[in-house]
């Protein structure tokens, strides 16, 4: 340890959605390493003691150290080549990075989406089919005296989620914290979270949409066979019991997890939820959340429908932004051999995509932007080393809540941000565009314009 | 024999602190490569903590090491792991027109590997 | 690239400089109004045109977290309205909530060049201006929503009216803010603490903090108006949208006396009737006060027939019309701040309140006598798109066409106002005051609004058309900040705008009454809400009356 020793607080943790902003960072400014994390939870503490500077060429082409305008060019040649390049990552990413990498994708004609797609993408389409009574975390916090879970397990995924806003938390009209709450889980499997729980209800995997339709029936008084034990593992008794907390609390509130957008139903079970929501609030104050994954992923959502109307998959080939999942969400545009090239920003497809799509991507030319060596960034054309947001830069990032926070950065990084590098391709990619460089302008022109 | 059984990927805390460490470390790959079973099913199938199995289905295989969980957490008939390169060798990459691989809850065969 | 221009031959309409249809030369240098110009300088020769200045949008709602909502849940309407971009400008979608690159743009497209944002909570106010940093063209600002604020209501509660003001100060500046916006004053707690109810009485006092909606509206009205902030409190008052509202809305107005109170889309506000049933026009009741009342300004929130969005701050109302129109809805509670209600709606030229509400908004355009205070709305996107502004000047202007589309709507409901009666037709001056001078004057934004010497060069030259809408729909030229964006018909360039804010002063020792109630009740660090110059783009602070 060095003397060179900085303290910041209210540092923020991007590690999960949880954007926990309450952080007391020392840093040891010599080293370029965060020795304590005040306030952090095992994951933050991992995140913030790991992300040093790692002796790494800032920008490598196909494996071998380049200058970063090198690469530069040889990213914007290689997207300004392509006729379906796709941008794909962003939740670990800044907003202002966002929105350099809509722009792009804008400029080349291509497709973008996120990580979205692969996570809450489901909970989205659900969103636009029934929309959503939701709230800021503070509200839950202060008022919430039924708290229900559901195909999530936060003390691993998102471990301050309970102290910090849900269970334990004391607020305005829950001064006593758990005290003045229930607090229900609904999973397949006893998980470290089981234990919070006043009401755990183990269901059978893929039985959520039942066990929700189900309640959403009784909320509105209609009959339910028994037989619903036999086909959920839930029993009527239980179901019944839960319908009448739900209406005769004070302020109910849901939180969903992956174990509903990734199973057997998938958009079905979020909108079976969020209709549930809103078919509660006939009786009482009634709200929902996915709880969401990683650190921006709410930014990119945000970003993507500020700047073109929609959350992720998005498609620019005719000039203008088209949404289609199936169509334009990067599992299909892989797996289907569609993406002759792929700008991949803050995420790591090749160690969690479906296979299929994993062999797509090895045969295509790939530029990633990553602040750490990964599967992807192994099989990149143009791999850029970049510095870690929230760590080594500013920026804003969007809790699960849809709240913007500012992120102040501990030390500096010798690595560029995801920004700076955005910038620079966007800058680069506007001129060969201007220059009518591109293959899908090119290709516009026999095409017609319409919708 | 192998058994038919459902796997849930899921996060968890190690694997959530080993990806900071780097995803490329040998930690990350453990625990990415770590099942967990039912005892009462390891039992019934003649298999001790830290045995590799191979999981696989249609789509692909991953062999992995399994770890037991008492009945009473996680049912019989149902694995769980650490979402990562093992498990998503085992995902079907159709969407169904949603964009969502189906990535829980998918049908495997596991057998023991003969050591 | 900024230019010096000269625009010849054109009809000027500047009612700020008295000016009605004459012609004069404009000159044109850095971005400003000038004396005179080189004579090398690009000139525009206006013959047979219109010159007035950039369109002021006093109450819109086109950037922050509730119309980002708005615009998530509508693909389908973006689908049908797509706006293709080029080397020049991004691209987008359009439909009744378009994407940010693409309301610019479009607002370019009609003349206009400055718009208001109306509500944004305060801790979504980051996420606002990322959104007006993305929106082209146009100056553009947004009022912070602070009527339902717990902090600030408990400082009344306690009688401690010299710190409420402060912290009204310390909020527009923690949020760079240009005003100061209440929305149905003291109906969250019902909503969010007891049952989806609502505050349904201007008097009626609230049990937990012994406070009525009259109490608050007061209160504000009095710190806005001794903090001298450019534009008075804007004011989305009570029973917004319920039969028999005008009670209400005559004790909010009076409740200002005479100090200054802008009311926010007045014709939501402008209902006779009973309670539960069918309502009937007050627009003459209405009409009368603010024609009285010169410390009254108000914009209509014209209904437009088509498709609209709800979007507001006011939870219970568009909860209310959810029960109606069954279709997808959106709540959005803000921990100690503000509610939201989000739902598609449209409205319907043959449903009896629909016509009604389109009706009541003509007759208060047509029954004030004082142009300057009465500004041209819709509420975009709740009554309808501003898009249709150009429909709407031309309902105001040509009466023989206004002939013809009050046919075409339910009788029974026109037959419950005198809009038959009213032959009014507006001039264009009284266009250029409801749409650009009236709406400057109103947010005290001295540049803009008028063509004199000094003035922000933003400016409009339209081709002059009998058919008004046709002629307001797509000027020939459109400058900004003397840029040319538009030239004949062609957009030539892109410009990111100027945001606009105020910053009054305050007493620095209010942070520390905020602090602890802070820390208690919100679940973000104090340290991190106040919003940073980073999110500032080109801006400009627009100075108090005072």
């Amino acid at each position: 340890m060095s003397e060179n020793i900085k303290t910041v607080k209210n540092a923020t943790c991007t590690f999960c959605g949880c954007v926990c902003d309450d952080m007391i960072l020392t840093v040891d400014m010599d080293e370029k390493r965060i020795i304590k994390a005040k306030n952090a939870c095992v994951l933050g503490r991992a995140w913030f003691s790991q992300h040093t500077i790692e002796d790494a060429p800032a920008a490598m082409i196909d494996g071998q150290p380049v200058s970063v305008d090198e690469a530069i060019e040889e990213a914007a040649q290689t997207l300004m080549n392509a006729r379906f390049p796709i941008t794909y990552g962003l939740s670990d990413t800044t907003c202002e990075a966002q929105r350099q990498a809509v722009a792009i994708t804008d400029f080349i004609k291509g497709t973008i989406d996120t990580t979205t797609s692969v996570c809450h993408g489901p909970s989205g389409l659900a969103f636009q089919g029934i929309g959503e009574s939701t709230m800021t975390l503070g509200e839950v916090k202060n008022r919430a005296d039924l708290v229900i879970y559901w195909g999530g397990n936060p003390a691993e995924s998102h471990p301050r989620h309970f102290t910090k806003f849900t269970v334990t938390a004391k607020g305005m009209f829950t001064p006593n914290g758990k005290k003045d709450r229930t607090v229900v889980l609904f999973d397949v499997r006893r998980t470290a979270s089981t234990p919070v729980a006043d009401i755990f209800v183990q269901l059978k995997p893929g039985k959520d949409f039942e066990v929700l339709w189900a309640l959403r029936a009784l909320v509105k008084g209609r009959t339910i066979d028994a037989s619903i034990e036999e086909e959920t593992g839930v029993s009527l008794e239980t179901l019944k019991d839960l319908v009448e907390r739900m209406k005769n609390c004070r302020y109910g509130v849901f939180f969903f997890g992956m174990g509903l957008t990734m199973t057997r139903g998938r958009h079905f079970n979020s909108g079976a939820l969020l209709a549930l929501t809103t078919d509660l609030n006939e009786f009482t104050h009634f709200v929902a959340k996915p709880a969401r994954g990683h650190g921006n992923v709410t930014g990119a959502d945000n970003v993507l429908s500020w700047q073109t109307g929609y959350p992720f998959g998005v498609n620019f080939s005719r000039g203008f932004p088209r949404f289609n999942p199936g169509e334009f969400t990067t599992v299909d545009t892989l797996s289907r051999g569609e993406a002759d090239a792929a700008l991949i920003i803050a995420s790591d497809p090749a160690s969690n995509f479906p296979k299929a799509a994993i062999d797509h991507l090895r045969s295509i030319p790939v530029i990633t932007l990553d602040p750490k060596e990964t599967l992807t960034t192994k099989l990149a054309h143009v791999a850029f080393r970049t510095a870690t947001y929230g760590i080594n830069t500013g920026g804003t990032v969007y809790r699960m809540d849809d709240v913007p926070i500012s992120l102040r950065p501990a030390f500096e990084s010798p690595f560029p941000s995801d920004e700076e590098i955005l910038t620079s391709l966007k800058a680069r990619v506007h001129e060969l565009v201007l220059a009518g460089k591109n293959q899908q302008s090119a290709l516009k022109t026999s095409t017609s314009l319409n919708a | 024999m192998a058994e038919n059984m459902i796997l849930i990927p899921g996060r968890s805390t190690k694997q959530g602190i080993s990806l900071n460490e780097g995803k490329l470390k040998e930690e990350y790959q453990k625990i990415t490569s770590t099942l967990e079973i039912n005892e009462e099913d390891m039992s019934r199938l003649g298999l001790e903590n830290g045995d590799s199995v191979r999981i696989f289905n249609e789509i692909g295989e991953s062999i992995v090491v399994c770890k037991g969980r008492k009945a009473t957490d996680l049912p019989s008939g149902l694995l769980f792991i650490a979402y990562g390169p093992s498990s998503s060798q085992l995902m079907d990459s159709d969407t169904a027109g949603s964009g969502m691989p189906l990535s829980k809850n998918l049908a495997v065969q596991l057998e023991k590997l003969s050591s | 690239m900024t230019t010096s221009l000269r625009i010849v031959n054109g009809k000027l309409y500047d009612p700020t400089n008295d000016i009605d249809g004459e012609s004069r030369d404009i000159c044109i240098e850095n971005g400003k109004i000038v004396d005179s110009v080189d004579t090398d300088a690009k000139k525009i020769d206006a013959q047979g045109m219109v010159i007035m200045p950039g369109g002021v949008d006093i109450h819109c709602h086109i950037a922050g977290p509730k119309v980002n909502l708005a615009r998530k849940l509508q693909p389908e309407d973006h689908r049908l309205d797509p706006h293709p971009g080029s080397a020049l400008m991004r691209s987008g979608t359009g439909g009744i909530v378009p994407s940010t690159f693409t309301t610019g743009y479009r607002y370019a497209t009609l003349g206009y060049t400055t718009a208001m944002e109306a509500a944004v909570t305060p801790i979504g106010a980051r996420h606002a201006l990322e959104e007006l940093h993305d929106t082209p063209v146009i100056d553009k600002g947004f009022y912070v929503l602070l009527g339902n604020n717990i902090f600030l209501q408990k400082l009344l509660q306690q009688g401690r009216t010299e710190e409420f003001k402060q912290a009204v100060a310390w909020w527009i500046n923690a949020t760079k803010a240009y005003a100061v916006k209440l929305v149905n004053p003291g109906g969250d707690e019902p909503w969010k603490g007891k049952r989806n109810s609502n505050v349904a009485n201007i008097d009626e006092k609230s049990t937990e903090t012994d406070l009525s909606p009259r109490d608050i509206i007061d209160a504000f009205i009095g710190a806005v108006n001794e903090l001298g902030l450019p534009h008075p409190p804007h004011l989305h008052s009570n029973n917004l949208g319920h039969s028999g509202n005008v009670s209400t809305t005559m004790e909010t107005m009076r409740t200002a006396a005479d100090r200054r109170l802008h009311m926010a889309h007045i014709q939501f506000h402008s209902y006779g009737g009973e309670l539960g049933k069918n309502p009937v026009s007050a627009a003459q009741e209405i009409a009368e006060y603010i024609n009285s009342h010169p410390n009254i300004t108000c914009d209509v929130g014209q209904v437009m027939f088509g498709k609209s969005t709800i979007m507001t701050a006011d939870a219970p109302l568009a909860y209310m019309l959810r029960g109606i129109s069954k279709n997808k809805w959106v709540n959005a509670d803000t921990e100690c701040e503000s509610g939201c209600g989000i739902l598609p709606f449209s409205y319907q030229e043959n449903i009896y309140v629909h016509a009604l509400q389109w009706a009541i908004g003509l007759e208060l355009f047509l029954l004030s006598q004082d142009p300057w205070r009465i500004i041209l709305s819709t509420d975009h996107p709740n009554g309808g798109s501003f898009m249709s502004y150009p429909k709407l000047i031309r309902l105001l202007m040509d009466k023989e066409f206004r002939k013809q589309e009050i046919k075409s709507v339910n009788q029974k409901a026109i037959n419950k106002t005198i809009l038959q009666d009213l032959d009014r037709e507006y001039s264009l001056n009284e266009i250029a005051i409801i749409t650009r001078a009236g709406p400057a004057k109103a947010l005290n934004l001295k540049h803009k609004g008028h063509l004199g010497v000094g003035a922000d060069a933003d400016i409009t030259v339209y081709d002059e058309h009998e058919d008004k809408e046709l002629m307001f729909s797509a000027p020939r030229y459109v400058i900004k900040s003397g840029k040319l964006i538009i030239e004949d018909h062609e957009f030539k360039q892109d410009h990111i705008g100027r945001l606009l804010h105020t910053s009054p002063d305050y007493d620095e020792t209010i942070i520390e009454s905020i602090r602890p109630f802070f820390e208690k009740y919100y679940s973000i660090e104090f340290d991190n809400y106040a919003v940073n110059d980073s999110y500032l783009h080109d801006h400009e602070v627009i100075p108090g009356i005072n």
